[in-house]
């Protein structure tokens, strides 16, 4: 997490820092110019996600977390906002609600054949029936992926996604190269994740335009005609629902597979 | 508007850079921007703030290119408190509220009978149905449009009526039309070559869900 999570924070100290964030927030040419601070500050402190610094979250300046907790607490003091209930929400979105919701509706529509005619002919209405519907994901299409068919699912504008079902998008899926190259080259995109789909297979970009959601529902994998339901939740992935990957079959000997 | 956030079929953005077991929040700040942001969402009722959309696509290109997603969503959201006085530079640059300023009220909604964004149970005649052939109008807002600008001009079919939606889209400050227009939003199927030429797949398509105002017969 946050490098300066870790430090209490003087009320003096704070106000300080604040100011100077502040400060920064006012003159906007100052964040860009902060860029390689950002860098060398993340690892000064020991940042510890082990991944190269690269990508687009971690081009920020150290100042920023002191802005945000300005922000908070004014609002707080101002008794706009509720710090409990802010905790809440993080806690919901951390731990509560994400891809896993997605994952049961896939695997009822592979188990259950009259539900997946009902998930494809009105997808609000059978996502409501395993009740993961709600903000960002109110109305839902679901578009099924066939031997002639492949659905990518796509934001060009922001970062529409399907909150209830999937939780909130990872970072790719809001970044400029994904949200500029799935409509030009959905094939090149597909193959960037390791997905080579075949010439005489079609493929379909949905670009959430609108207020409708899209989940795709990935082809179940051969080998699984053994496993439960609830394995089967196991086994799909995020990725699988938003059309970048396909969902594998199982390694280590699945019943029944001839592995 | 004609800006940055309008992406699809740009090049030049380098390769998607997926991370493995990826955090929902990288950082404990963008968890509270994130909570803050749907926490302050009841103050705008009756200030008029500028759409959330229309405020984060205002971002100048240079620097929206250069923040992360939720930096855009602190910009977004402070510069709405200020728009409408419910902060001050100063009370943001401090994280004290100025001594002897009143306590912000919330304020009943000024357009009470204004629709929302989600489906509406309205009777509304639709223009087009199923396998129409439709343009897409050659319209350039300077307010928030949910119309790309990769598919103006450009011919589709209706494949699907999703029913009666408010319009979303802003005047150039920002606000919705006071009685938001509702009207029927159209998933349109467009040829992957009709948007792309030779560059794109035969075979392939891009689907765009589209408000009626943005189509025209073709």
């Amino acid at each position: 997490m946050d490098e300066s999570e870790g430090r209490p924070v003087g009320r003096r100290g704070f106000i300080r820092d604040a100011a100077v964030g502040a400060a920064a927030f006012a003159a906007p040419g100052k964040l860009m110019g902060s860029q390689d601070e950002s860098h060398r500050h993340s690892h000064e402190h020991g940042h510890d996600h082990g991944h190269d610094h690269d990508h687009e979250h971690q081009d920020v300046p150290p100042d920023i977390a002191l802005r945000v907790r300005a922000l908070e607490s004014v609002l707080v003091e101002k008794g706009m906002v509720d710090s409990a209930a802010l905790d809440e929400i993080v806690d919901t979105y951390e731990n509560r609600i994400g891809p896993r919701n997605g994952a049961e509706v896939v695997a009822r529509a592979w188990v259950d054949s009259a539900y997946r005619e009902r998930l494809l002919a009105d997808g609000t209405a059978a996502i409501g029936e395993l009740g993961h519907l709600g903000g960002q994901g109110e109305h839902m299409k679901v578009v099924a992926n066939t031997p002639e068919v492949h659905n990518l699912v796509v934001c060009t504008l922001c970062s529409c996604y399907p909150w209830p079902t999937l939780g909130l998008p990872p970072v790719w899926y809001k970044s400029a190269p994904f949200r500029a190259r799935a409509v030009i080259e959905p094939r090149a995109v597909l193959s960037e994740f390791g997905l080579d789909v075949p010439e005489d297979v079609e493929v379909r970009v949905w670009d959430s335009t609108a207020e409708i959601r899209y989940l795709v529902l990935p082809e179940r994998p051969a080998g699984t005609e053994d496993m439960t339901e609830e394995e089967l939740v196991g086994i799909v992935t995020r990725d699988s629902m938003i059309g970048v990957a396909r969902v594998e079959t199982p390694s280590g000997g699945e019943p029944g597979g001839d592995a | 508007m004609n800006t940055i956030h309008d992406m699809g079929g740009m090049d030049g953005f380098g390769p998607i850079e997926p991370e493995e077991n990826e955090p929902v929040f990288h950082h404990r700040w963008e968890g509270r921007v994130y909570a803050l942001t749907r926490a302050v969402g009841p103050w705008g009722r009756g200030r008029e703030w500028p759409s959330f959309r229309y405020t984060l696509e205002s971002i100048p290109p240079v620097e929206y290119l250069g923040m992360s997603y939720y930096e855009r969503w602190f910009r977004m959201m402070t510069t709405r408190l200020l728009v409408s006085g419910l902060i001050s530079e100063t009370e943001l640059a401090t994280g004290y509220p100025d001594p002897g300023a009143p306590r912000p009220e919330l304020l009943p909604p000024s357009n009470t009978g204004a629709p929302g964004a989600g489906l509406l149970d309205l009777d509304v005649t639709a223009r087009f149905g199923p396998n129409d052939r439709v343009r897409a109008r050659n319209l350039h807002p300077r307010g928030h449009t949910r119309q790309p600008r990769y598919v103006r001009g450009r011919r589709g079919t209706v494949v699907e009526d999703y029913g009666v939606y408010a319009l979303q889209d802003t005047d150039e400050d920002g606000r919705r039309p006071l009685d938001r227009r509702p009207q029927h939003v159209y998933s349109v199927r467009f040829e992957a070559r009709e948007l792309w030429g030779e560059r794109a797949a035969a075979s392939d398509a891009i689907y765009v869900d589209l408000w009626e105002d943005y189509l025209e017969p073709a």
